[in-house]
């Protein structure tokens, strides 16, 4: 957050949150959420995603839709870190009950402009309690 | 933070998220098929009363009214609001975070 | 103070569209500012005028431009979601060479960035949907 702080036009930024709670595919949701958060990155605003519930479903590995005839958008998400969207804090709760890890999910990483361009991970797994901490401090929360 | 929640809690977990991630001082409004989990004797009850008045439960009289059901019937400390509270409730919270 | 509306699903299927009606036209009434209702996902299926429910129901869509007329609402209907849902103005129509537009009258087709710009700008947002 002390980086933040540095960019100059920090204080008229609002800090958006994301909210993903359902599964890719079944729905349109996470595709059309996924559509919001790419035109917003045009915005320069302070943008965090959040997956829990379902929406954990958004990010696994290997998604194949070739038998379903709906486009595969999963790369997308990868891509986030292109669009200075970096902050995708998923609910260690959320994964547990799926009998999921960290390890079922895709590699989303960004470059820190900060550090030198250091490759990075996006993906932040966090517990309920911070994840309602994250939800607690933003200004704006879309939820698909 | 103000929380909408449309969905019966016996239908889809929405409201059971709601409640896990609400913290303390927050406001929860029920509306549309959300008003079920604010009647007594239900499965989501004692849900509702281990909160111990951490957060605030109103519940849409319109909604209420609608499906039939009694000011009588909800649960104690829930509180009926009109739209125009509803209005009031989203003005009195920062952010609104609705529950899909 | 400048609220914004977000609705998600299309009429009759959902409360959703009627809820946020409701809401919409109280906030007006408590004298707070309207600064635009978006229609995204099957929201954008509030924005056609060709639909003829019968007669004791509500007509959702007549409702929504009949406020909008009433207060000079703003009613942005998401061109992409739009596009998938076949919600077209003229000129849309006129550029996919379709025989026919359908917007409602009061609504207007546009990009997300609207969507968001009610974020940055409104002191709330208060979505519907399913």
């Amino acid at each position: 957050m002390s980086a933040d702080a540095q960019v100059p036009e920090s204080d008229d930024r609002k800090k958006f949150l994301y909210v993903n709670r359902r599964a890719p595919y079944g729905t349109i949701y996470a595709l059309e959420s996924l559509e919001v958060v790419l035109i917003g990155a045009a915005f320069d605003q302070d943008v965090s995603i959040a997956f829990f519930d379902d929406g954990v479903y958004q990010i696994l590995k290997n998604q194949d839709t070739s038998g379903i005839g709906m486009k595969n958008f999963s790369p997308t998400y990868r891509a986030l870190g292109d669009y200075e969207v970096t902050k995708l804090y998923v609910e260690k709760e959320s994964l547990d009950e799926r009998g999921l890890s960290p390890d079922d999910l895709m590699e989303i990483t960004y470059e820190d402009e900060d550090d030198d361009w250091e490759e990075k991970p996006s993906i932040r797994v966090v517990e309920r309690a911070k994840l309602s901490e994250i939800m607690a401090e933003q200004d704006v929360i879309l939820s698909f | 933070m103000l929380h909408t929640v449309n969905k019966s809690p016996f239908e889809k977990t929405t409201f059971e998220s709601c409640l896990n991630h609400a913290r303390p001082g927050d406001a929860v409004l029920l509306i549309e098929d959300g008003i079920y989990a604010a009647m007594k004797g239900t499965a989501m009850a004692d849900r509702i009363a281990g909160m111990n008045g951490e957060l605030s439960l109103y519940a849409l009289g319109p909604d209420l009214a609608a499906r039939g059901v009694d000011e009588g019937a909800l649960l104690e400390g829930i509180s009926v609001v009109d739209y125009g509270g509803f209005v009031d409730l989203v003005a009195e919270h920062d952010v609104t975070q609705t529950w899909l | 103070m400048k609220f914004g509306i977000l609705v998600n699903e299309g009429p009759y299927t959902h409360q959703a569209s009627d809820s946020a009606y409701q809401f919409t036209k109280v906030a007006l009434e408590k004298g707070h500012e309207i600064y635009r209702v978006f229609f995204y996902n099957d929201g954008v299926n509030n924005g056609t005028r060709l639909t003829v429910p019968p007669q004791d129901e509500r007509n959702i869509q007549n409702n929504w431009s009949e406020l909008a007329k009433e207060h000079d609402l703003d009613l942005v209907v998401c061109v992409a979601a739009a596009q998938r849902r076949g919600i077209l103005d003229e000129s849309e129509a006129k550029r996919h060479s379709k025989d026919v537009d359908n917007i409602a009258p009061g609504f207007r087709i546009s990009g997300l960035g609207q969507l968001i710009e009610i974020g940055i700008e409104c002191d709330r947002l208060v979505a519907f949907g399913d």
